[in-house]
């Protein structure tokens, strides 16, 4: 844990080498131990203040931020869209430049416009950690994806990773992707061509029509929430369909690997792209997927407000 | 009387690309050519060594966005036609999505009196297709022609409704009025920021689908030939429109087609970092698009270059990604970028030129675009070589949103002449 970290800010995947994503994940493994301890606490971030800057609704990234910071014993505050002054309509840079003048260590954002927290990093003096932006990125979550992915299979090299859903709306997906493909995996999407982003394949990504292919020889099945309201986009017909097309059950899971692992970023809508019995399954690491995110962002802000921190610049 | 001794004289409307004089006196020029002015003498004469320098026609910018009446914060018609004047344009016309839309005799007369008392540019109009750019009830087209407009367009929106725009193209064409359409399925585009495509896919922006513009110039094309209306194709920015436009163009319909120097000089790779100053309507496409574009400019299927000059201040800029304001400042960076054009081989400086003046003003019917002996006086002096910063201070224009702010550019507007009047000289050329 001595190598300085190269960056300020995390914003995405896309920033980041196969190095710095091994060395928040090193740094995760040593902070996983301490949310067993029965004193779950480690005085590394004292004296350090975190703000949790929340634009959407989140219960679990906001909760997993907010004690992985008070894990670290860092001050921890939370602002979420209904409690704070942009119901009055205050600009995002003004928030952002009064948060600044309370001299926070980190800015957690999560925003509904993609490039939000790109933005907010640009003119503020202290680390900014992107919870979420849009349909843009969410590195935590494809970083605790992979330190789970690390844990149950021992590697992240050379795997083949299908991820199924609403791609083209899902920011989990396009941070995964650039996080696998460092690591030399094969990522596929597999859903309705109206899930799927335009220009996928940019993304370096195998584009499947149908679920059973997708699944062949996959070592790790990710499975992406479907929310209801693309019925009224006209991107799908009725969940119905979708559930019999692209949903995970015991049926179509038969063309996976037995040893293929499930994923899901949550919240689950169980019964249309996951079936309980698939979710509830030795198979399934979703609740893995929730302990590692805690530990996976300790470690995040460890890297940026630690001591093996870049000290944050301040204009 | 003013000499300006020994230019590049480019006048593509009459064939003109020589070393010259050219001689203006009461607003007119009078003499034009090779040695034109020697023998002459006396003390009314000023003269300007223009050696090194392109005399041109004045330019004629057929889409500016001048913001008065309504939004004077982002631009008025005093900085609007002082900010055309440092870039070189003579004439420009200004888009009816004012606040309140021009869409009456009233408005249309208040803008032209305005004009003629702050200088600067001259300064024509479109009024609006359909009253408050809404597209459902045409305007009353007789009236804004009788007092000054020269053309009809809802730009900012594009007119939906078929029936409406064949009701338009029908009546514009009873008073000879040109109807630049903004082509836009806004169905397709819904929520979108930017081109659909690899770049908005990586930074997870909704994309637009240059089939969006594709559709409504294939349906309006049908139009115009069911009509026989002066249809105008405003910032055509797609290859399948270009190859639409090119298509309808080889059929003999009165068709035309205006490009901006923005999609001629960038891709939508200029987004990346959410940068808002490249967040425009239509959005900056991909290099297919842009290589189809410049082609098109080359042969002529786009007549014109036009700025579409959308100035917008930090309030609809300096903000999320998708909450920004669409548009790019464009009068005054117009020479410094599109120069480059020129240099790397992509057009001619002739047809450069033309499709700054004598272009614009016969797609628009509108006078000047020439300099010929007994032609009004409106020119511009370019230094293409100058090398500048483009400075947000320096500018005329009350706003400064171009993807080009404190970037270097070579080839400056050193002066502009509006009927025989120097409207604007770089500070820096002043004796």
């Amino acid at each position: 844990m001595s190598r300085p970290f190269r960056h300020r800010h995390l914003l995405g995947i896309d920033a980041l080498d196969a190095r710095d994503v091994i060395q928040i994940l090193d740094a995760a493994e040593a902070f996983f131990e301490v949310s067993r301890r029965p004193v779950r606490k480690v005085p590394t971030l004292r004296g350090k203040t975190v703000i949790n800057l929340f634009y959407e609704a989140s219960t679990r990234t906001r909760t997993s931020f907010e004690l992985a910071g008070k894990r670290l014993s860092a001050d921890v505050v939370n602002i979420s869209t209904s409690a704070s002054s942009v119901t009055k309509g205050e600009t995002l840079l003004d928030t952002a430049r009064t948060l600044e003048a309370m001299h926070p260590d980190v800015v957690v954002i999560r925003h509904s416009a993609s490039g939000a927290p790109h933005f907010v990093a640009d003119r503020l003096g202290c680390s900014v950690v992107n919870a979420g932006d849009g349909q843009h990125e969410h590195p935590t979550q494809a970083l605790l994806d992979a330190f789970t992915i690390r844990r149950r299979l021992g590697t992240l090299q050379n795997l083949t990773v299908t991820i199924c859903g609403d791609v083209a709306h899902s920011r989990v997906a396009r941070s995964n992707a650039a996080l696998l493909s460092l690591f030399g995996c094969t990522v596929r999407f597999v859903a309705p061509r109206t899930l799927l982003p335009p220009a996928a394949s940019s993304l370096g990504v195998e584009v499947y029509d149908r679920l059973e292919p997708a699944l062949e020889g996959a070592n790790v099945v990710m499975v992406l929430r479907i929310q209801r309201e693309r019925l009224a986009g006209a991107l799908l017909p009725s969940l119905r369909e979708y559930s019999r097309t692209f949903g995970i059950g015991p049926r179509t899971l038969a063309a996976a690997p037995a040893d293929a692992i499930i994923m899901h970023p949550g919240p689950m809508n169980r019964g249309v792209e996951i079936d309980p019995t698939v979710a509830d399954s030795e198979r399934s690491v979703v609740l893995d997927q929730v302990e590692a995110g805690v530990a996976v962002r300790m470690a995040v802000l460890y890297q940026l407000a630690g001591e093996a921190g870049a000290a944050p610049v301040r204009a | 009387m003013w000499i300006l001794r020994g230019g590049r004289v480019l006048d593509p409307k009459n064939g003109v690309d020589e070393e010259a004089d050219v001689v203006v006196e009461d607003g007119r020029v009078v003499r034009v050519g090779r040695g034109a002015a020697e023998g002459l003498k006396g003390e009314a004469i000023r003269e300007l060594d223009c050696s090194g320098c392109w005399v041109t026609p004045g330019f004629v910018d057929l889409h500016v966005h001048l913001r008065e009446p309504g939004q004077e914060y982002k631009e008025d018609l005093a900085s609007g036609l002082a900010a055309a004047a440092a870039g070189g344009f003579t004439t420009v016309c200004a888009m009816a999505n004012t606040r309140p839309v021009n869409d009456r005799r009233s408005i249309t007369e208040a803008m032209l009196a305005r004009a003629r008392e702050v200088g600067g540019a001259r300064l024509h109009v479109f009024g609006a297709i359909t009253k408050g750019c809404e597209g459902r009830e045409l305007t009353e087209m007789a009236d804004l022609r009788e007092a000054g407009a020269f053309g009809v367009s809802d730009d900012g929106v594009c007119v939906r409704s078929a029936a409406v725009m064949r009701r338009a193209l029908e009546y514009a064409r009873t008073f000879d009025l040109l109807v630049s359409q903004h082509c836009e399925e806004h169905e397709l585009t819904a929520g979108a920021s930017m081109n659909e495509g690899p770049v908005a896919t990586r930074l997870g922006l909704r994309g637009w689908p240059r089939e969006a513009e594709d559709i409504i110039v294939a349906r309006d094309l049908i139009l115009a030939e069911m009509t026989g209306a002066r249809y105008h194709v405003a910032h055509i920015s797609s290859r399948g429109a270009v190859r639409l436009v090119r298509e309808a163009k080889a059929r003999g319909l009165p068709v035309t087609a205006e490009v901006t120097p923005h999609h001629l000089l960038l891709t939508d790779e200029a987004v990346v970092g959410y940068r808002t100053f490249c967040k425009v309507n239509p959005p900056l496409r991909a290099e297919e698009d842009v290589e189809a574009v410049r082609e098109a400019l080359r042969d002529g299927t786009i007549d014109c270059i036009a700025t579409d000059h959308a100035p917008h201040t930090s309030l609809e800029k300096d903000c999320e990604f998708d909450q920004a304001a669409f548009g790019i400042n464009g009068l005054e960076p117009a020479v410094g970028t599109l120069l480059g054009l020129v240099r790397d081989g992509h057009l001619s400086a002739a047809r450069l030129v033309e499709s700054l003046t004598a272009s614009p003003t016969r797609v628009g019917k509108l006078d000047g675009g020439g300099l010929a002996v007994g032609d009004v006086a409106d020119l511009t002096v370019i230094d293409p070589e100058r090398r500048w910063t483009l400075r947000a201070k320096d500018l005329r224009s009350k706003s400064h949103n171009t993807p080009w702010i404190d970037q270097e550019l070579t080839g400056a507007v050193t002066r502009t002449m509006v009927g025989g009047a120097w409207v604007y000289e770089r500070p820096d050329e002043r004796a």
